[in-house]
């Protein structure tokens, strides 16, 4: 008997990359708060760049974006169940 | 003074194009009061842009949204008049638009802000209808200026 454990097969996580970089998106429109959405969580809150793999130069931007958005009242400052 | 320098043979930059003038790209978004109805409305849009013209502004597009909800409420209101203009203007204008915002109670919300190369060329594609949720804006009134 053998005291060893058995390892565990676990999936590899998918390499994450920049959805701006990759589709060549140069700018990102504050007046569409539905492409926004991908960006926050159900609170409202800005979604880190380690969950959406967003490179610096565009996760500035996305932020931008999305308080421009909040401002005009087109995103929530807090939501509940956004998504 | 700057440009007075400018024009003693240094370096210009190419978006110099009129040594006396020089234009920016802007875009302005504003809720107006729900309060008011569609001729008010619309008469108040008018009055912008005419301040826009009589400070040499180009006006490039005027889009008007209608009545949208309010994702949170302002000023106890819940829904408000969307607006879009662009504007091609000196530096200068937007203090002046944005102080005849500041006057007028019928805007709720106002924010300008300046078009990189990037956002003109957004802009133009919007405009023509390129994208797929422009699809959902058919109600969206184009208003060319």
């Amino acid at each position: 008997m053998t005291l060893q454990n058995e390892p565990i097969k676990r999936a590899e996580p998918k390499p994450k990359y920049c959805r701006f970089k990759k589709n060549g998106i140069r700018y990102i429109d504050y007046k569409d708060p539905d492409f926004l959405l991908k960006f926050i969580n159900e609170q409202g809150k800005i979604l880190p760049r380690r969950l959406t793999g967003t490179s610096m130069k565009y996760q500035k931007k996305v932020a931008q974006a999305v308080k421009r958005a909040r401002h005009l009242a087109l995103l929530p400052f807090h939501g509940d169940g956004l998504k | 003074m700057k440009l007075q320098d400018a024009s003693k043979g240094l370096y210009l930059p190419p978006h110099f194009k009129n040594l006396n003038r020089y234009m920016k790209n802007y875009e302005t978004v504003f809720i107006l009061n729900p309060v008011l109805s569609e001729d008010q409305a619309k008469d108040t849009v008018e009055k912008f842009v005419k301040v826009l013209n009589a400070h040499k502004a180009n006006i490039i597009n005027v889009e008007r949204w209608g009545l949208k909800k309010l994702a949170y409420p302002i000023q106890k209101k819940s829904t408000g008049f969307y607006n879009l203009i662009e504007f091609e203007a000196e530096n200068n204008v937007v203090s002046v638009l944005e102080t005849e915002f500041k006057r007028d109670e019928s805007v709720m919300r106002f924010l300008t802000t300046t078009l990189d190369k990037f956002a003109v060329e957004y802009n133009n594609r919007r405009r023509k209808g390129e994208f797929n949720k422009s699809k959902s804006k058919k109600t969206t009134e184009t208003v060319e200026a």
